[in-house]
C-alpha cells in the first residue's frame, strides 16, 4: 500500500479502524479533538458507532460496557480528561477488559496548558487509577510508529485482557507525516475467542459477569496474584526499546522517549559530526520499562543524560536501572516548552566538560 | 399431576439474597425477572449492576451481567447497547447511585434516547453504607448524616427523578411505581413490562422508579416500614406514568400575563 500524508490524530484513528475498532466513545479536549472528529466521520462508514459522551467519566465507562461485549473499542483524551478516566481505567483493569486509550498529553498540573508535555509519565506507568494494577503503555515518536502501535495495542489489549495506553503529545497529534497502513496484517498475538464476554446467556454456559468486586479477601488476593502474573508476563514479553548509535563507541548515552527522543536523535547526529561520541536509547514501552536494555547500554558509556518534558519522572526509572553505577544528568523543559537539539548538544558538551552536575534521587 | 402455579422465574438465579428482612429489593428483582421471562428475552439480556445494596444483583439474576462503578451504570449500559443493539440491556440502580453520583450519566443517557431500561429503586436512603442521607431522603427524615432530620434549607428538597426525567424532549417511557403491598406490585410489574417492551420494540429509553423500603436504616420494623412508605413517600412521590414516547414533546409554553 502506498504512503499517505496524514495528521497524527487521523492516522491514530485510521489505524484503530484497520485494527477492527468498531466503537469510539470520547469527549472533546484539546489537543486531541481530531481523533474523535475523525472517528465520528469514519466509524459510520464501516458500520461502527461513535458516541460523544457527556464527560470523560462517561466515555471511559462506555468503553467498559462495549469492551465487555467483546467488541474492539477505543477512547482518546488529554491529561485532565485522563484523570477523569482514571476511575474507569482501574475498573477496566480489575474487570480485565481490553480497551485502547490514547493520551495526547498536555502540560499541567490542573488545567495547565495545551502544549506538549511528558508530565503524565508517572500517571501512565505507575498510577493510572486506584488499586494495584498496571496499564501497558506505548510511546510513539513518529506518525508511522503511532499507527503501528495503535494496531498492536488492540492485539495486546485482547491478549492480556488489559487496557493499553498510547502515550503521545501534541506533536504526535498535530504533525503530518507519510503513513503506510498494512492491510491484512495478522495479529501479533494468538488471540483466544472472548468466551468471557456478556453477550446474553442461552444456558449453554454459566452466566458471564464482568466484575471487579471481590468481597472475600482470599478471593481478592487470588485475583491480585492473577493480575500480577499478567504484568509479569508483560515484563517478560512486551518490552520494546530502540537503540541508536551503538555501532560505534560512545561516551554519553542519552535516554529519551516519544517526540523528545526525536529531538535527541538530531542532537546526536550533530554531536557525532563534531566527533563527540553519543548514543541514544529510546523506551517505546514505558510499562514494561526496558531497565535491562538501558543498564546494558549505559555500561558502555561514561555517563547518562535523561531528557524529558517533565520535572523528572522517567529519570527515576533510569536511576533504578543504573543503581548509581553511572552518573545521571538531566535536561528538561516544562509548561509546553520544547527541548531543542541545540540545548541537548550544549548539555552533552557541558557534561563532558565537567560543567554539568549529576542528579541523585533517593 | 400437580400443576405448578408458582415457581421461581428462570431469569432469577436459584440462590438466597443478602437483602435485609422487609427490604423490597427481592420483590423488585422478582418482578423484573418475571417480565424478562414473559417477554422471552432472558437469553439476550445483559444487566448492569450498581454500587449500593444491589451491588451483588449479578448473583441474583440468571442473565449475563456487568458490574459498574458507582453511578456509571447508564454509561456502561450505553456501551453495551451501542456495541450490541440486539441485546436487551437494563441497569438496576439505587437512589444514591442514580440520583446523586450518577446524575450526569442518567440524564444524558436518557437524553440520547439510549434504548435501554433503567430500574431505579428509591428507598430514600443510602442502604449499603449504613443509612446516610440520599438526594431522595424525605424532609425531616433522620439519617446518619442528618441526625436531626433532613433540613431542606441546607440539604435541599428530595429530588423527584421521574418528574425530572419527564421534562426531557427526547421520547421516553418514564413511570413511578411502588411495591409496598401486593396490589400495587401488580401495577409495578405492568410498568416494568411496558418499559422493557418499549426497549424490545426498539422504541425508546425507559425508566421505572420503584419506591422501596429500608427497615434496617429507617429504623422501623418491616411491616411498619410499608406503612411509612405509604404515608410519607407516596404523597411526595406519586405513582403513575410521567412520559410516554407517544406523548410528544413538551414545547416551551409562552409566558402570559
Amino acid at each position: 500500500m502506498t504512503k499517505k500524508l496524514m495528521k497524527g490524530s487521523e492516522a491514530i484513528g485510521e489505524a484503530a479502524v484497520q485494527a477492527g475498532c468498531k466503537l469510539f466513545f470520547g469527549y472533546p479536549i484539546t489537543p486531541q479533538n481530531e481523533i474523535p472528529e475523525y472517528m465520528s466521520m469514519r466509524l459510520p462508514q464501516i458500520g461502527g458507532t461513535f458516541v460523544q459522551a457527556e464527560s470523560e467519566v462517561a466515555a471511559s465507562n462506555m468503553i467498559y460496557g462495549a469492551a465487555g461485549t467483546g467488541e474492539r473499542v477505543m477512547t482518546s483524551s488529554s491529561s485532565p480528561g485522563i484523570s477523569l478516566m482514571s476511575e474507569a481505567i482501574s475498573y477496566l483493569a480489575g474487570s480485565e477488559l481490553p480497551v485502547v486509550i490514547v493520551n495526547i498529553v498536555r502540560a499541567g498540573p490542573g488545567l495547565g496548558g495545551i502544549l506538549p508535555s511528558q508530565g503524565d509519565y508517572f500517571q501512565a506507568t505507575k498510577a493510572s487509577g486506584h488499586g494495584d494494577f498496571r496499564v501497558l503503555v506505548l510511546a510513539p515518536w513518529s506518525i508511522q510508529e503511532a499507527a503501528d502501535l495503535v494496531r498492536d495495542a488492540f492485539d495486546l489489549a485482547d491478549y492480556y485482557r488489559n487496557p493499553v495506553m498510547i502515550l503521545g503529545d501534541g506533536l504526535i497529534g498535530q504533525m503530518m507525516e507519510p503513513v503506510e497502513f498494512y492491510e491484512g496484517r495478522t495479529p501479533i498475538k494468538e488471540l483466544e475467542p472472548k468466551i468471557w464476554a456478556t453477550t446474553g446467556c442461552d444456558g449453554s454456559r454459566p452466566t458471564n459477569v464482568v466484575n471487579s468486586l471481590f468481597l472475600d479477601p482470599e478471593e481478592l488476593e487470588l485475583h491480585n496474584i492473577h493480575l500480577k502474573g499478567k504484568y509479569d508476563r508483560m515484563v517478560a514479553d512486551e518490552i520494546r526499546v530502540a537503540i541508536y548509535g551503538t555501532d560505534e563507541d560512545y561516551d554519553v548515552l542519552i535516554v529519551a522517549y516519544g517526540t523528545v527522543a526525536r529531538v535527541c536523535s538530531t542532537a546526536m547526529e550533530e554531536l557525532r559530526e563534531e566527533g563527540i561520541k553519543v548514543a541514544l536509547i529510546r523506551p517505546i514501552s514505558l510499562f514494561p520499562f526496558p531497565y535491562k536494555a538501558i543498564r546494558e547500554a549505559a555500561m558502555k558509556a561514561g555517563s547518562v543524560l535523561v531528557v524529558e518534558l517533565s520535572t523528572g519522572q522517567m529519570i527515576e526509572d533510569v536511576q533504578l536501572a543504573l543503581a548509581r553505577s553511572r552518573p545521571v544528568h538531566f535536561h528538561n523543559r516544562l509548561g509546553g516548552m520544547l527541548v531543542s537539539p541545540d540545548e541537548v548538544v550544549a548539555k552533552v558538551k557541558a557534561m563532558l566538560g565537567g560543567q554539568s552536575e549529576e542528579v541523585h534521587h533517593g | 399431576m400437580a400443576e405448578t402455579v408458582f415457581a421461581r422465574p428462570e431469569s432469577l438465579a436459584d440462590v438466597s439474597t443478602h437483602y435485609c428482612p422487609g427490604c423490597t429489593h427481592g420483590a423488585i428483582h422478582r418482578l423484573v425477572a418475571e417480565v424478562l421471562d414473559e417477554l422471552g428475552v432472558r437469553e439476550r439480556t445483559v444487566g448492569i449492576a450498581p454500587v449500593g445494596c444491589s451491588v451483588l444483583a449479578y448473583n441474583y439474576f440468571n442473565v449475563d451481567f456487568q458490574e459498574a462503578a458507582h453511578g456509571r451504570a447508564p454509561a456502561v449500559a450505553t456501551g453495551v447497547k451501542r456495541a450490541r443493539p440486539d441485546l436487551v440491556v437494563f441497569s438496576y440502580q439505587g437512589d444514591g447511585d442514580l440520583a446523586s453520583i450518577g446524575m450526569a450519566e442518567i440524564i444524558h443517557c436518557a437524553n440520547r434516547g439510549e434504548k435501554i431500561t433503567v430500574v431505579f429503586v428509591n428507598n430514600a436512603i443510602y442502604g449499603m453504607t449504613g443509612g446516610q442521607m440520599a438526594p431522595t431522603t424525605m424532609p425531616g427524615q433522620v439519617a446518619t448524616t442528618c441526625q436531626l432530620g433532613r433540613d431542606v434549607d441546607s440539604a435541599g428538597h428530595p429530588i423527584r427523578i421521574a418528574e425530572m426525567m419527564a421534562t426531557l424532549r427526547t421520547p421516553a417511557f418514564v413511570a413511578r411505581a411502588t411495591v409496598h403491598n401486593p396490589l400495587v406490585s401488580v401495577h409495578a410489574k405492568e410498568m416494568l413490562r411496558r418499559a422493557f417492551t418499549y426497549q424490545v420494540e426498539g422504541t425508546c429509553f425507559s425508566l421505572v422508579e420503584v419506591l422501596s423500603t429500608c427497615p434496617t436504616n429507617w429504623g422501623i420494623p418491616p411491616v411498619e416500614a410499608m406503612g411509612w412508605l405509604e404515608k410519607n413517600m407516596l404523597p411526595y412521590y406519586p405513582v403513575g406514568v410521567f412520559k410516554t414516547p407517544e406523548g410528544g414533546s413538551r414545547e416551551p409554553k409562552p409566558l402570559v400575563d
